[in-house]
C-alpha cells in the first residue's frame, strides 16, 4: 500500500478519527460561531433594507444558507452512503448515518422560515409548488433514513439499508436545485450564481456568504461531534472506547 | 433600537424566523453531547459490572 492509502486507513479508523474529530470540533464550532456573528451583523444591521421588500428580505440571511447546506448535506450523506456500500468502511456508515439528522435540521429550518417568509410577501405560508413540493420531500428522506437507521436492530445492517435509502434518494437533489428553473413556480430563481455576476448587491451578498460559510463550519463541527458518539457506541466492546469511558469518568 | 427591533414592521416575521434557527441549532449542539455522555455513562456501568464479577466469583 501506498503512504496515502495507509494515511487514509489510519484517519479511517474509528480511535484514531475519535481522537481527531475531538480535537477540531471546538474549533470549528467556535469559528461558525464567529462568522456567524460578524454575517448577522453585516445582515442585520450592516446591508441596507430592500426596495421591494423592506426589511422583510433578512429572512433570506438564514433561509438560503440553510437550504444551501440542506442540498450539500445529503450530497455528504450520499457520498459516504456510497463508499459505505461498496467498501463497507465503518468510518462512512457511521458519517451517512450522523449526516442525516442534521441535514433534516437544517431542511426543517429552510421550509419554517420559507413559510414564515412567504406570508407576507406571497400572502401564502405555503403552497404546492416544486420548490416547496420537493424540499418537503427532501425533510421525508431524511426523516426516512433516520427511520429507517433506528428501525433495524443491528446496527451495521440498519447503517447499510438506510444508506441504500440515502443513495436512492440522491435523484431528489437535482430536482430541488432546478424545480425554479424546470416547472413555473412561485419561489424566486437563485440570485447568487458561482459562475458569472450574482442578481444581488455586493453590501447584502456578503453576509450571505459568510452565513454559507459558517453553517458549512457548523455542519463539520456537529457531524465530528456525533460521530463521536455514534463510534463510540458502535466500538463500546473495544479497548479504546472503554479507555476513553475510564479516562472521562476519572474527571468530573 | 426599537426602529431595529421592528424591522420595517416586519419585525415578528424576521424575529421568529431566525428564533427557529437559534433553537434548532442549539438543540443540534446539544444533542451529541448528550449522546456522548449517556454512551461513556452505560460503558462505565459495564465495566463496573464485569469488575464485580471477575472480584467475587459465584
Amino acid at each position: 500500500m501506498n503512504t496515502l492509502t495507509l494515511w487514509f486507513h489510519k484517519i479511517g479508523s474509528p480511535p484514531t478519527f475519535y481522537r481527531l474529530a475531538g480535537r477540531f470540533t471546538p474549533w470549528l464550532f467556535a469559528l461558525a460561531a464567529l462568522t456567524g456573528l460578524v454575517g448577522l451583523y453585516g445582515g442585520l444591521v450592516l446591508a441596507p433594507a430592500d426596495y421591494q421588500q423592506s426589511d422583510a428580505y433578512r429572512i433570506i440571511f438564514i433561509h438560503v444558507p440553510s437550504a444551501w447546506m440542506s442540498l450539500f448535506i445529503y450530497f455528504v450523506m450520499a457520498v459516504n452512503a456510497f463508499i459505505a456500500l461498496v467498501w463497507r468502511i465503518k468510518l462512512s456508515e457511521t458519517l451517512a448515518m450522523c449526516c442525516a439528522p442534521i441535514g433534516a435540521a437544517f431542511t426543517a429550518i429552510t421550509l419554517a422560515t420559507g413559510s414564515i417568509w412567504g406570508k407576507p410577501m406571497w400572502g401564502t405560508w405555503w403552497t404546492w409548488d416544486a420548490r416547496l413540493t420537493s424540499e418537503l420531500v427532501l425533510l421525508f428522506l431524511y426523516v426516512g433514513v433516520i427511520g429507517l437507521y433506528h428501525a433495524i436492530e443491528d446496527r451495521r445492517q440498519a447503517a447499510r439499508a438506510a444508506s441504500f435509502l440515502a443513495l436512492v434518494g440522491i435523484v431528489n437533489v437535482p430536482i430541488v436545485h432546478f424545480s425554479v428553473k424546470w416547472w413555473n413556480t412561485l419561489h424566486q430563481g437563485s440570485t447568487v450564481r458561482l459562475l458569472g455576476p450574482s442578481a444581488i448587491d455586493a453590501s447584502m451578498l456578503w453576509p450571505l456568504l459568510l452565513m454559507a460559510l459558517a453553517t458549512k463550519l457548523w455542519f463539520l463541527g456537529s457531524l465530528f461531534a456525533r460521530a463521536r458518539a455514534s463510534l463510540l457506541e458502535l466500538e463500546a466492546g473495544k479497548d479504546w472506547a472503554r479507555e476513553e469511558a475510564l479516562r472521562t469518568g476519572a474527571a468530573p | 433600537m426599537s426602529e431595529f427591533l421592528a424591522m420595517g414592521g416586519y419585525g415578528a416575521y424576521v424575529w421568529s424566523s431566525y428564533a427557529i434557527f437559534a433553537v434548532v441549532l442549539a438543540i443540534d449542539y446539544i444533542a451529541p453531547r448528550l449522546h456522548r455522555r449517556r454512551v461513556l455513562a452505560e460503558l462505565r456501568g459495564r465495566i463496573k459490572r464485569q469488575q464485580k464479577r471477575t472480584e467475587t466469583p459465584t
